[in-house]
């Protein structure tokens, strides 16, 4: 079972990225749930979404200790670091979070999202280039998996394809 | 294999209503359940269907009742004080003997209260929120997929019985996405004649009249044991529960709805420490499913139950009743709009039940 919860600004993406993995877990036919965080979150507000994958049936889609948190900015790695569960892993973007993670049982990968994102000049795109960093280091889902979920996705706005894709690849290939 | 989708919980629910028969929705936005009229807006114009977006929440279950009336399948949604407003016509609707369906994404309350996930609802919902002596059928889902497959056959038992459904979710329910399989559209060709409704169809046998007013005691009376014959019907019929681990279980956790999956967690998370905790969750709050219930109340094995819900105590109070009171009732709630973990339910249980 994978417990990861996703956060950040409203506007960057947080959602969605936890939404990629729902799709991928559904075409992979695995089980899983998305738990958005709702209500007066808006651009600049805090957003969340707590996402379960697994081969069992879901029961409780609340996630009190993650195996895996993805901090995109300050105020959610601040929330969120304690309850992260030992041995569990931290994406941090640091082109946002200048501050190192304060735990050694974790394991934390740094990835300067928003850099990357503007370099292969896909601005909006830094919530991809972390999904590219998680699933390299989470192995949830192979690399070709992802790409493939991403043209599914996408298949509705296909000039999207290829620059997402791209981001998510220099996230995985980091 | 049916189509699976990746659906939130509120467009699970309008979809399936579709694939269901439903042509009719008047509605008045309220989060957390707007992706519901969201979604009808532009989904029941394809299957030439129709949408309201009503003045006021009063406004759009008279519509519902008008359509209903005239023989359509119709619904309408809200959450908690959107649903308050509902309640004199959905006592209207029960006085008439019409079908129809009502989705109630609870938020927190009283009052306006906030937006969050909440479960206080309860009484309103299975004791009548409206005046009169009424029942609906009340039912509970704790997924997604329970959401479509309730929904889907929601009109054929609302019509069976002539009385209105009410899916009673939680916003946490609403906003959930899990993928789905999706049942063909039924076809309205199909469904059951309706020889009461007022359909303008010509003349008929006999004079079609909906109404609710009956002034002579006598004739209300008779109409009262009328309606009391169908919710016992249904009562037999309907009455439906789910059992997790229950046959050893020494401590029997139970909620309804999401909080019921919540606890699920809790249960599994006991049983690796060694404590024989078991669940039942009624899928149906309304015939509350008495026999499973008592059958927990004389189990040799249950020492202790708990209540799990998201509000100060309502559905304990049905537990209590139902168990006839043998085994002690403990209660643990969360309120506000706040969740409960499933490592919140183990600690209580742990610090509370011997």
């Amino acid at each position: 079972m994978e417990r990861l919860i996703v956060a950040g600004f409203g506007g960057q993406g947080v959602l969605s990225l936890g939404q990629m993995i729902a799709y991928a877990s559904m075409f992979e036919n695995k089980n899983v749930t998305w738990l958005p965080s709702y209500g007066p979150e808006m651009r600049g507000g805090t957003a969340n979404c707590s996402v379960v994958v697994d081969e069992a049936p879901i029961a409780s889609p609340i996630i009190a200790t993650p195996d895996t948190l993805i901090a995109m900015n300050k105020p959610s790695l601040d929330k969120f670091i304690a309850s992260v569960k030992k041995g569990g892993l931290v994406l941090v973007n640091s082109s946002l979070i200048s501050d190192k993670v304060n735990r050694d049982d974790v394991k934390t990968i740094y990835v300067n999202a928003n850099e990357i994102a503007h370099k292969i000049g896909n601005d909006k795109a830094s919530n991809l280039v972390v999904l590219g960093a998680y699933i390299k280091h989470s192995g949830l889902f192979t690399k070709d998996e992802m790409l493939k979920t991403i043209e599914k996705v996408f298949a509705a706005k296909a000039k999207f394809i290829e620059s997402n894709k791209a981001a998510f690849l220099a996230g995985y290939e980091l | 294999m049916a189509e699976k989708k990746l659906m939130k919980g509120n467009e699970a629910i309008a979809e399936a209503a579709i694939r269901g028969g439903c042509r009719f929705y008047a509605g008045y936005p309220i989060t957390p359940q707007n992706e519901i009229p969201e979604y009808m807006s532009w989904r029941l114009n394809e299957v030439g269907g129709h949408f309201v977006q009503a003045e006021s929440e009063v406004a759009a279950i008279n519509m519902v009742y008008g359509a209903a009336g005239a023989g359509g399948r119709a619904m309408t949604s809200s959450s908690s004080p959107g649903i308050s407003l509902k309640q004199e016509g959905i006592s209207y609707i029960c006085g008439a003997e019409l079908p129809c369906v009502i989705v109630n994404m609870v938020r927190s309350g009283p009052g306006l209260g906030g937006i969050q996930p909440c479960q206080g609802d309860y009484f309103q919902a299975v004791k009548g929120g409206g005046h009169g002596d009424y029942r609906m059928l009340v039912v509970a889902p704790n997924s997604v997929q329970e959401c479509v497959d309730i929904m889907y056959d929601a009109w054929d038992k609302a019509e069976k019985y002539r009385l209105p459904v009410m899916i009673l979710g939680d916003g946490m329910l609403g906003q959930i996405m899990e993928a789905v399989e999706l049942p063909p559209m039924k076809d309205p060709a199909t469904f059951p004649k309706k020889p009461w409704a007022t359909t303008g169809e010509g003349t008929g046998e006999n004079r079609r009249i909906i109404n609710s007013l009956y002034i002579v005691p006598d004739e209300l009376e008779a109409m009262n044991h009328k309606l009391q014959k169908v919710y016992d019907e249904m009562a037999k019929n309907e009455a439906k529960a789910e059992e997790y681990l229950l046959d050893d279980a020494e401590i029997v956790l139970t909620a309804y709805g999401t909080v019921g999956r919540i606890v699920k967690s809790s249960v599994d998370m006991l049983r690796e420490k060694g404590i024989k905790a078991g669940l039942i969750r009624p899928i149906t709050v309304y015939p509350f499913p008495k026999d499973a219930f008592k059958k927990v109340g004389e189990m040799k094995s249950v020492k202790e139950i708990v209540t799990v819900e998201l509000s100060m105590g309502q559905y304990i109070e049905d537990v209590k009743l139902y168990t006839e009171c043998k085994k002690p009732v403990k209660f643990y709630g969360r309120s506000g709009g706040n969740i409960m973990a499933p490592e919140d339910v183990v600690d209580f249980v742990l610090k509370e039940v011997k």
